[in-house]
C-alpha cells in the first residue's frame, strides 16, 4: 500500500509507467510493462518475483544503467538519464577489481571523482570498517572469501556516497549459511548508515528479514502483483509467527517460475 | 517412549577421511536404522558431501569401516541409490528412458522395466510426461525425474545431498512432502544432507549435528514430532531453533 502523495519530497526514486522491450532478430520480447513505483527516503525496498521475471531489468532501468522503452524515471524528481554517482549498484556477481586492494577498490568512485588521497582514504577506510573487513585494506580480492567479497562490494557502493543503493541479488552467490549471517550484516550496516536501499532477491525468508516493503512482480512480462508493507520489528526472528505466516502469504501469491 | 526395534542398516565405525593434510571427518561412529529417515547437518564445508561419498565408496575411507546389513559396504551387493546435489538426468534420454537406466544397468529384464518404470511414474505424478524431454520440464519435474530415477531400483538405502536446494518454498514443500510419501511407501533407508535446518526437521527422525572440520558428531537428536508435520507448530519452531543454535557460527 503506497502511503505517498505524488511528487511528495520524501519520495527518492520514481517511475512512471515504465515498458521495457527488448527487439532483436528473433522478435520483441517484453519484459517490463507498466511499472509504476515510488521509493522513499532510506525505505528498504524489495523487489521479489519468480526467476528470469525482469527484476534485474527493472533494476537497470531505475538505475539509469538501462532506458526504458516506455514511461519515465525520476530522482528527486529530475528525470533519469543515464547511470550516477547517486545511484550506486551491487552486484550478485560482485565484480570487484582483482589488481586493486580492498582499499583500491572501495576508494575507486570518490578517486575518480577527484577527491585527494586523504579524503579517499578517510572516506575508503570508514566504509570498509563499517562492513566488518577492517584490517584487510590491503588484502586483494582473491585472498578473501565470498562473503568478504560482498562486503567490498557494499562498502565500494557505499563510498560513493549514493542517495540510492541498488542491490541486484548480492548474496544469491553465498552459501546458505553466509548468506543468512550477510543477511544479518546488511541489516546492521544499513541501520548504521541509513540509505534507500532496491534490493532484489528471488529468496523469500530474506525478502521478509530485510524488507521495509517487499513488491512482487509477476512472471515476464513483469507487472506489479502485489505490495507487501513489512512491519515487523528488527531484528526480525526467522522462526516468528508473524515471519512465518507473511513468508507462507508471499510464497503462495507468487507467480511459478516458467 | 516405545524402543525402537528396527535392526541396524547402516553401522559407521570410526570413521577417517583425509585428503592429504586436510582432516575432512574425525572418527564418526553411528547406526542408521532399517527404514529409518536421517538427516546430516552441519556448517558449511564441514564434509558432509564427503562422508556421503565413502558410505557409496565413491572416496575410500582413510580408515574405519561402514557396514551395510552387517558386511562391509559392496556395491555389488548392496542396493545404494544416489542423488547428487546438482541436477543430473541425462539430457539426451526421455523422462521414462531417464527412470529406466538404472534398471538396465542392473540387466532387468525388458518386461519387468517396464512394469517397474510405470509403477514410478505413477508414483511422480509424470506419467503423461513419459516421453519428454528433461529440458522441457519444469525444475520441480525434473527433480521428480532424478527422485523416481533413484527409486526405480527399489533401493535398500538412498543417499541424497541437498537436492532441493535451489528451489523456493513452495516447491520445496511439495518434493518434501512427495519423498515422505515415497519413503512411506517403499520403506527405504534414507540418508538426507541438508543445509535447511527447516527441512531436516520436517523431514526426520534423526538428525545428525556435524561439527566444523576434521567434523566429529556434535550430537545425536531424535524428532519425535508426530506427521504431518506443521512448520508454524510451536514443538517444529522449538526443535529448529534448537539445531540451529547447534550449528550456528554466525
Amino acid at each position: 500500500m503506497r502511503m505517498d502523495k505524488k511528487g511528495s519530497v520524501d519520495t527518492v526514486i520514481e517511475c512512471r509507467h515504465i515498458s521495457k522491450e527488448f527487439t532483436s532478430k528473433r522478435g520483441t520480447a517484453k519484459v517490463l510493462e507498466d511499472i509504476s513505483l515510488q521509493v522513499r527516503k532510506n525505505e528498504f525496498v524489495v523487489l521479489f518475483g519468480p526467476g528470469q521475471c525482469g527484476k534485474t531489468t527493472l533494476m537497470n532501468v531505475l538505475s539509469g544503467l538501462d532506458g526504458a522503452t516506455k514511461g519515465t524515471v525520476y530522482s528527486h524528481g529530475q528525470e533519469v538519464t543515464g547511470p550516477g554517482s547517486e545511484r550506486g549498484v551491487v552486484f550478485q556477481s560482485m565484480a570487484l577489481f582483482p589488481w586493486l586492494t580492498v582499499r583500491g577498490n572501495v576508494a575507486y568512485g570518490p578517486k575518480a571523482r577527484g577527491f585527494d588521497k586523504d579524503a579517499y582514504t578517510k572516506k575508503s577506510d570508514y566504509y570498509i570498517d563499517l562492513v566488518g573487513l577492517k584490517g584487510f585494506e590491503n588484502a586483494y580480492i582473491n585472498q578473501l572469501s565470498g562473503g568478504m567479497k560482498q562486503r567490498v562490494g557494499i562498502a565500494r557502493a557505499y563510498c560513493n556516497e549514493p542517495d540510492v543503493l541498488f542491490m541486484d541479488e548480492p548474496f544469491s552467490a553465498l552459501d546458505a549459511q553466509t548468506r543468512y549471517l550477510m543477511q544479518e550484516e546488511i541489516m546492521r550496516i544499513w541501520s548504521t548508515e541509513k540509505r534507500t536501499v532496491v534490493f532484489i532477491t528471488n529468496n523469500i525468508e530474506e525478502a521478509v528479514y530485510v524488507a521495509d516493503r517487499i513488491i512482487l512482480l509477476t512472471n515476464c512480462p513483469a507487472r506489479i502483483k502485489k505490495e507487501y508493507p513489512i512491519d515487523l520489528p528488527r531484528p526480525r526472528d526467522y522462526t516468528s509467527k508473524e515471519f512465518l505466516l507473511l513468508r507462507d502469504e508471499i510464497s503462495k501469491n507468487m507467480d511459478r517460475t516458467l | 517412549m516405545a524402543m525402537d526395534e528396527r535392526r541396524v542398516k547402516v553401522r559407521v565405525s570410526n570413521l577417517y577421511k583425509q585428503f592429504g593434510d586436510l582432516k575432512v571427518l574425525d572418527n564418526i561412529s553411528f547406526d542408521v536404522l532399517e527404514g529409518e529417515f536421517l538427516c546430516v547437518v552441519g556448517p558449511t564445508g564441514c564434509g558432509k558431501t564427503t562422508f556421503l561419498n565413502s558410505v557409496t565408496k565413491l572416496y575410500e575411507p582413510t580408515s574405519g569401516e561402514i557396514l551395510v546389513n552387517g558386511e562391509p559396504v559392496d556395491l555389488k551387493k548392496n542396493n545404494i541409490s544416489y542423488i547428487f546435489q546438482e541436477q543430473s538426468t541425462m539430457e539426451w534420454y526421455t523422462v521414462e528412458q531417464n527412470i529406466e537406466y538404472g534398471l538396465r544397468i542392473k540387466g532387468i529384464p525388458k518386461a519387468e522395466r517396464r512394469i517397474a518404470v510405470d509403477e514410478v511414474l505413477e508414483m511422480v505424478g509424470l506419467k503423461d510426461y513419459r516421453k519428454y524431454y528433461p529440458r522441457e520440464l519444469s525444475a520441480s519435474m525434473v527433480q521428480r525425474v532424478v527422485i523416481g530415477r533413484a527409486f526405480a531400483t527399489k533401493p535398500e538405502l538412498l543417499l541424497m545431498d541437498e537436492p532441493y536446494g535451489q528451489l523456493d518454498i513452495e516447491l520445496r514443500f511439495k518434493l518434501e512432502d512427495e519423498l515422505i510419501s515415497l519413503w512411506q511407501r517403499t520403506g527405504t533407508t534414507v540418508i538426507f544432507i541438508t543445509h535447511n535446518i527447516e527441512e531436516a526437521v520436517y523431514l526426520s527422525e534423526h538428525i545428525l549435528v556435524l561439527t566444523n572440520k576434521p567434523s566429529t558428531i556434535k550430537r545425536k537428536i531424535t524428532n519425535n514430532l508426530p506427521r504431518p508435520r506443521n512448520v508454524i507448530d510451536p514443538d517444529f519452531i522449538q526443535l529448529r531453533n534448537e539445531v540451529t543454535e547447534l550449528i550456528k557460527w554466525w
